[in-house]
């Protein structure tokens, strides 16, 4: 006896011309990716992919076929996939975007598509830099909260006037995608640079955080937000769409009128 | 590190290449207040010297060139304001796309205005 396993029918007749899942247009990428090897040689060079897509993949996706199908020697960070970690901010055409949130179809496929790691901080391999420089930047504008009073039984409540000041600011996800897209910090990497002002600007502005003049000061610095020249390169990088320009311009005016 | 610079020139937008303009202007500027302190200063010297040097600027090239002094520093003079807006405004980051797009149309107007008259009078030959 053969057990025979057809597919019941469908009980809604579909007509052809909608269309099934199998058929998502897929399309020829060619995608250009920066290589880095220091074991291997000093000088990085750009390696040439052909892979076929689907209209809704990403970028990260394309990365994926190639490490997994073609050489799984290229190197890149990842680990959510979806927009929320941080991880994998790279230069896509130019461009700091997060490899995870560019879908493939919104880039003219055309031409190659560049990948290159993110400027600025130390490139270790491929796509992958030494993020410390921009984490101790971070670390330096103290982005946790400092309440001298005391520990309250219950939560420290708050308007929501008081919390919608700093909203904005509160989206950073620390992929550094607006640092390493500043001109200022290409060149002078002891700019504080526009993530970690953000993050002092999310607790600058919060009226429950006591630490405003302190973190004021630092960033009233040499390499604070003085350094800023208001190129809009951050605020256009940002995967999480902060008005990073606008958060630096916010915490100068608070520097110069010592109001916050 | 790389010994070679990364591949691509980053594609910044409005912003970045406005202040990409602001430097070159910015520089452009300076060297030439470092000629004019140098020439103005020969009237120290001797009046003569500096009618002759001053007399030495009157041919079309450098008609040509004072014309790209001046735009040089109506675009930088009009973009300072813009910057200084951006900083001290508080929707100055939010409308820094459209006072560019002023800054611009002003510019033009500015140099169109500038160019015929310069030109007219410096090239004319009266």
């Amino acid at each position: 006896m053969s057990a025979e396993l057809a597919e019941p029918a469908s009980k809604i007749e579909l007509p052809a011309h909608i269309g099934g899942g199998g058929e998502i247009p897929t399309f020829d990428v060619h995608l250009r990716v920066r290589r880095y090897n220091p074991e291997v040689s000093e000088d990085a060079t750009w390696d040439d992919f052909h892979v076929t897509m689907y209209g809704t993949d990403r970028v990260l996706d394309a990365l994926h076929k190639v490490k997994w199908e073609i050489d799984g020697s290229v190197s890149f960070r990842r680990s959510c996939a979806h927009g929320v970690c941080g991880s994998d901010a790279m230069r896509i055409n130019g461009r700091n975007r997060l490899a995870c949130k560019t879908l493939l179809k919104d880039l003219d496929t055309s031409k190659p598509i560049t990948v290159e790691p993110i400027k600025g901080l130390p490139v270790e391999k491929d796509l992958i830099v030494d993020m410390e420089p921009f984490f101790q930047s971070f670390r330096e504008v103290m982005p946790f909260l400092i309440n001298k009073g005391h520990e309250p039984t219950k939560e420290r409540l708050q308007s929501a006037e008081d919390r919608e000041r700093f909203d904005d600011t509160t989206k950073c996800i620390l992929c550094a995608a607006c640092t390493s897209s500043c001109p200022v910090f290409w060149t002078d990497g002891q700019y504080f640079g526009p993530a970690a002002i953000v993050n002092a600007h999310r607790f600058i502005f919060d009226s429950r955080d006591d630490a405003g003049d302190m973190r004021l000061e630092i960033l009233n610095d040499k390499e604070g937000v003085w350094r800023c020249r208001t190129t809009f390169n951050c605020s256009e990088a940002c995967p999480r769409g902060i008005q990073v320009t606008q958060a630096i311009a916010e915490v100068k005016q608070a520097i110069l009128s010592r109001k916050i | 590190m790389p010994t070679k610079p990364a591949g691509t020139l980053y594609r910044g937008r409005e912003g970045m290449w406005s202040w990409v303009g602001h430097r070159i202007t910015g520089v452009v500027i300076f060297f030439f207040l470092l000629v004019h302190v140098l020439d103005t200063s020969l009237v120290r010297v001797s009046p003569e010297a500096y009618t002759a040097v001053i007399g030495a600027y009157k041919n079309p090239l450098m008609a040509l060139g004072e014309t790209g002094l001046v735009a040089a520093i109506v675009f930088h003079a009009f973009n300072g304001l813009r910057i200084i807006a951006v900083d001290f405004w508080k929707k100055g980051a939010k409308y820094q796309r459209q006072m560019l797009w002023t800054v611009l149309a002003l510019w033009v107007v500015v140099m169109v205005g500038f160019s015929i008259r310069h030109l007219s009078l410096a090239l004319g030959g009266h």
